[in-house]
């Protein structure tokens, strides 16, 4: 009833253009920013937002990044982890290196020095194509987490191997390390989301995106129409990588606080994975969908029996949560293969006709 | 110059003065190809008849494991816990079918990929509900297997087999024969054929995709239990396996995804140039090399053969 675009008019090429062409969906999103800008780094616990929230936020990033590779590109990449390592380890180098210079010049500096590692990852794309690449990625993987172990001038020969983050100032406020408050953490990992989300949004929308889009549903037919498929797909790489650096950055800088190789490994490339497909293949809104589900769904499982006032083991419980979120993934699979975000659409849709089925 | 004779010479000079080193490091290599063959041949059933890419295969060779030891320990007799575990892999893939490839059926190769990652963190906390999560060690002495080593005299030093090496790789031999017989003579081998050409096709003259499913699921279970088998005894039994079943995914992509014997071929290169690189140009590299070594290889091959050594080769209709 309130969700209907009745009466309004586009009278102009740029507003029909626009991301939310639609008066509800302006209003919707600027009350979804305000409520994450202004109420909620004071309504919510500071351990909520260094444990549900911030993390959600990084892995959303994360998501976008091989979304616009895998969603939009058409490429299967397993090397996210590795891709998100080096923007974390660049970004660790480049601050001991100059501890002058601001923090997010540099993490935005690392984001591209993991995109000139997945550009270089991303050549074997023109020759070979889905699990094929999907294996060839994975050598991307394994070789950078063995590179975060056996190549100590990465961690500036560190006793422990990892490393930690020291703490950098903004405007004389701590926004790194053990001193910042987690909700100043919080803002600046939110307007960095926000930021590359609305570059990803008009990125896919413009040429580029398009020719992504042309590569992914058929690549042949795509270099028939003059895309340079070469540079189309190691654009991708390197966007996506881009994204998955900055990701790694602000997982290490404003979330851990201290990473060593094997934060980075295999699992997390899947878990990524994961928040894309269950989120929706090619959508931006299916990342933050994804990654809300797969990070907010074992928090909420493990609160399960507290709040139920059941006593269970924690091993036990751990073994319910990998059972669950397994049947969960099958099951939404089944129910709805192209995610979250097609099922927010086809609610969005309902809503528009309603009261009408159709 | 020094770092290219380390490279190029000295691996070779160590190669031809100690021999019975290279012999049993090769050995070793075939060994490892060997499971990994094994793993991957679990991969390639799966692929050819359903078009399923079976994340899951490395977290079924532990659960078929895990179901063996862990009945035992209950009590059941060895022979009756490894028939029992044969009936679990059935049962499974009787669940899979039901449950996850009917309803993803016509779904692109990416879904049901996904799928078959729900189903690994679902048999993952499925088996360490049931039987624990610690690791476990393999009955080995029930189930009739050797154990100890053999030692050999060759070229002025001596190579130590173990036992268990041997038979596994008799056992992996056996194992492909009966799978190449079952796929060329049998009525449902035939039809298994049938389904990889073309579901469309197979369908079409009365072969019930439903069955030949189950039948492939369950023939890669036995191999997972047969593997499971041959792996615990070498290590213990855990989830940590998962990891070396990657290894498998290198070899699917050098023998082609859809070749029983390119599982096999590709199995034994990676494993024996993995212990080679890892033995002579590790220590180059500040060791621990095999963890990328097989990705590499896989990935320089890809370049000159995409479509792996005995796969299909790759046309593109328009």
């Amino acid at each position: 009833m309130l969700y209907r675009e009745t009466g309004q008019f586009k009278t102009s090429y740029a507003a029909d253009a626009a991301v939310f062409p639609i008066l509800q969906d302006r209003i919707g999103i600027a009350v979804i920013l305000g409520l994450a800008f202004v109420i909620v780094p004071f309504a919510f616990p500071s351990f909520w937002i260094s444990t549900v929230l911030i993390p959600i936020l990084v892995f959303s990033l994360a998501a976008i990044g091989l979304n616009l590779l895998t969603g939009y590109a058409g490429q299967v990449s397993l090397g996210t982890g590795g891709f998100m390592g080096v923007g974390a380890y660049a970004c660790y180098k480049l601050t001991t290196l100059f501890p002058d210079v601001n923090i997010i010049v540099l993490i935005v500096l690392s984001g591209f020095t993991a995109a000139a590692v997945g550009t270089l990852f991303g050549l074997p794309s023109l020759r070979i194509k889905g699990f094929y690449l999907a294996v060839a990625t994975l050598a991307a993987q394994f070789f950078l987490s063995w590179c975060f172990v056996r190549v100590p001038w990465l961690y500036n020969y560190n006793v422990s191997g990892a490393i930690e983050v020291p703490t950098r100032t903004m405007l004389g406020i701590p926004v790194t390390g053990p001193n910042a408050t987690p909700v100043t953490r919080y803002l600046i990992v939110l307007s960095l989301v926000v930021a590359m989300t609305w570059i990803a949004s008009n990125l896919v929308r413009g040429r580029i995106g398009r020719m992504w889009m042309a590569v992914r549903d058929m690549d042949i037919a795509a270099e028939l129409i003059g895309i340079r498929l070469f540079r189309t797909k190691l654009l991708a790489f390197a966007v996506s990588s881009f994204y998955c650096g900055v990701a790694g950055a602000t997982m290490v800088f404003l979330w851990f606080g201290a990473a060593e190789a094997d934060s980075f490994n295999i699992d997390l490339s899947f878990r990524v994975l994961f928040m894309v497909i269950i989120g929706g293949l090619g959508s931006l809104s299916g990342s933050f969908f994804g990654a809300t589900l797969i990070w907010g769904l074992p928090i909420a499982l493990r609160s399960l029996p507290d709040a139920l006032g059941v006593s269970i083991r924690a091993a036990t419980v751990e073994h319910l949560q990998f059972m669950i979120v397994g049947a969960l993934i099958i099951f939404f699979l089944a129910v709805e293969p192209s995610g979250l975000a097609r099922l927010w659409q086809i609610g969005k849709q309902k809503l528009r006709v309603w009261p009408f089925p159709y | 110059m020094d770092l290219l004779y380390n490279i190029f010479l000295d691996p070779f000079v160590q190669m031809a003065t100690a021999p019975d080193l290279l012999v049993q490091t090769l050995w070793e290599g075939l060994v490892a190809g060997v499971l990994y063959a094994l793993i991957a041949l679990g991969y390639v059933l799966i692929y050819k008849a359903s078009g399923v890419f079976n994340f899951a295969q490395g977290i079924m060779v532990v659960f078929a494991a895990l179901t063996l030891v862990g009945l035992h320990e209950q009590g059941v007799p060895a022979f009756v816990a490894l028939v029992l575990a044969l009936a679990v892999m059935l049962a499974l893939a009787y669940a899979v079918e039901r449950l996850i490839l009917r309803p993803l059926v016509n779904q692109p190769e990416i879904i049901l990929f996904m799928a078959t990652f729900g189903l690994t963190s679902l048999l993952i906390g499925f088996g360490e509900f049931v039987f624990g999560g610690e690791p476990k060690v393999m009955i080995t002495d029930e189930l009739h297997l050797p154990s100890g080593a053999i030692d050999f005299r060759v070229l002025g030093g001596f190579v130590s087999l173990q036992k268990i090496d041997i038979a596994a790789a008799i056992i992996a031999s056996v194992m492909v024969a009966g799978l190449a017989v079952f796929f060329q003579i049998t009525r449902i081998g035939r039809a298994l054929r049938a389904v990889a050409d073309s579901h469309k096709a197979a369908l079409s003259v009365g072969i019930s995709l439903e069955q030949i499913w189950v039948v492939v699921w369950f023939a890669a279970g036995i191999v997972a239990l047969a593997t499971g088998i041959m792996w615990g005894a070498r290590s213990n039994v855990s989830f940590a396996l998962e990891i070396v079943a990657l290894k498998a995914l290198p070899v699917l992509v050098l023998g082609g995804f859809t070749s029983v014997p390119g599982a096999i071929v590709g199995g034994v290169i990676i494993g024996v140039s993995e212990k080679l690189g890892e033995f002579y140009w590790g220590p180059l590299l500040g060791g621990g090399v095999e963890s990328w070594l097989a990705y590499m290889i896989a990935l320089v091959f890809l370049l000159f053969r995409p479509q792996g050594l005995f796969g299909e080769k790759i046309i593109e209709r328009v």
